[in-house]
């Protein structure tokens, strides 16, 4: 672990695993003392930009890491899902069972919000139960409709809104996972908790 | 209003960008050569950061139905206002119904033009940038297009600012990190060895050089992490880029070094076949 320069305004905090770089983010988020204008959680890193001194992201990395915190679990959403994604089939196939075992096991996992990027509000969800990990579609789309949910390695997603895409289309959603005019404007920030459902269409 | 008469090589509506929403995916945007946006925007009376046009490469025409000041800042171009000749970098009055054309910079990529009362079209996520990476704010100018004018407020007090020079050769200066452990012990000497050359498919997401490949020491992959303004991104083929204003704020290539904040805008002012000289020293401006 060590905390790194990033350019004379910002610091990369290596946090080796990304419950740690949750927990760091909530207890940055959490303190108002110093002058920060992003924290960016990654897999294994927190990016904070602005004016904030070594020593006090050593002393909130220490919080952090010691396995005695017991953070608050993140929020909760449910995204009901209806699956009738174009590459089902071709999901189910590869991954050698029924479509209807591809829905209960995408629906039985609960999921964690890695980190956001791609686009403005994908929100990179891991734990995806491993008899789903597909590659990436070898042509990628070049227009995937908001709101499909998807899966490409070990992520699941929402596109939140329309983009090109080369990620396994399993289903739909109507729940609004980004909107610019809501407060904050993503459903989905780092840490959140989601289950998925199973809609009829 | 303002009437689009030509947007010239590429227009864009930019403010200060919307910093805060880089863990949601958002790009912090805004000009890219924010000092000159900020000067511009002073020399009328706005705030720094209202809203103004970002040029690239001049070649603009503007009608203005109003009458209003106006100041132009960075690039330096010849300028007409109603068919007389104007400057850079002081305000000016275009009387209703005027023309203001400005030419081609003689040297540099990005003029300003600032308006009193600042632009007023929507903001989105509390900024009115046009993002050319997420496509956030407004879309890039077209001929046509016709642009609100803020309500005045504050006062005009300056009549001329001395202005920098812009340099098709900077040197600028850089602190190393974080990942320059990724690359070879001469790496970053490497890089400051330059020059580098600026190449043609350089924007406002980043400034693609060519020059001294920088090799790795460290094989495999970099988990996607966050990227700051500034940043020295080293792709598999070791030519840098220079992140700028549009940059997205996660990446998966190491960074070799940051670009120190006070020298971003001679990188933004960067055209193609242009030249940059890093050096390995930190700036005296206080954090």
């Amino acid at each position: 672990m060590s905390i790194r320069r990033a350019g004379q305004r910002g610091w990369l905090v290596e946090t080796g695993a990304l419950a740690v770089s949750h927990r760091l983010d909530a207890l940055l988020r959490a303190e108002r003392s110093q002058r920060v204008e992003e924290i960016v959680p990654g897999p294994e890193t927190v990016l904070v930009v602005g004016s904030c001194d070594a020593a006090f992201l050593e002393s909130l990395l220490r919080t952090a890491l010691a396995p005695a915190t017991t953070a608050a679990p993140g929020r909760e959403v449910t995204i009901p899902v209806v699956y009738d994604g174009a590459d089902l089939p071709d999901v189910a196939k590869m991954a050698e069972m029924t479509r209807d075992e591809v829905i209960r096991r995408h629906t039985a996992s609960e999921y964690v919000v890695g980190w956001l990027g791609f686009s403005p509000g994908f929100a990179y969800l891991v734990g995806l139960d491993p008899s789903l990990r597909l590659p990436r579609l070898s042509t990628p789309r070049t227009a995937v409709p908001a709101g499909s949910v998807a899966i490409a390695g070990p992520y699941t997603a929402v596109y939140p809104s329309s983009s090109p895409g080369g990620w396994r289309l399993l289903g739909r959603t109507s729940l609004a996972v980004w909107d610019v005019a809501a407060d904050p404007p993503s459903l989905l920030p780092p840490g959140t908790r989601v289950r998925f459902t199973a809609e009829a269409s | 209003m303002i009437h689009v008469v030509s947007p010239g090589a590429y227009a864009t509506i930019q403010d200060l960008g919307r910093p805060g929403y880089a863990h949601l995916g958002v790009p912090r945007s805004g000009a890219a050569d924010v000092d000159s946006l900020r000067l511009a925007n002073r020399l009328v009376g706005n705030d720094e950061a209202a809203a103004g046009v970002e040029l690239t490469l001049g070649g603009a025409e503007f009608r203005f139905e109003a009458g209003a000041w106006v100041a132009l800042a960075g690039a330096p171009c010849p300028v007409t206002v109603a068919g007389r000749a104007a400057g850079m970098t002081t305000p000016t009055w275009v009387p209703p119904g005027g023309l203001i054309q400005v030419g081609m910079p003689a040297a540099g990529l990005r003029t300003y033009l600032a308006v009193r009362g600042g632009l007023a079209v929507p903001a989105v996520l509390g900024s009115r940038s046009a993002d050319s990476l997420s496509g956030l704010g407004p879309p890039p100018l077209r001929e046509g297009d016709v642009l609100p004018v803020g309500a005045p407020s504050g006062v005009i007090t300056a009549d001329l600012a001395p202005r920098a020079r812009i340099s098709p050769s900077p040197s600028v200066r850089v602190i190393p990190g974080p990942r320059d452990d990724w690359f070879g012990p001469e790496a970053v000497a490497a890089l400051c060895a330059g020059p580098y050359e600026v190449t043609k498919d350089s924007n406002r997401i980043g400034v693609r050089l060519t020059g001294t490949a920088l090799t790795r020491a460290v094989d495999g992959e970099l988990p996607s992490e966050g990227m700051v303004l500034g940043a020295i991104q080293v792709p598999p083929d070791g030519q840098p880029i220079v992140f700028l204003a549009d940059h997205p704020p996660t990446g998966g290539y190491p960074v070799i070094a940051v670009v120190d904040p006070a020298d971003v805008p001679k990188v933004a002012q960067l055209r193609p076949g242009d030249t940059v000289t890093f050096s390995s020293r930190p700036s005296s401006r206080p954090m």
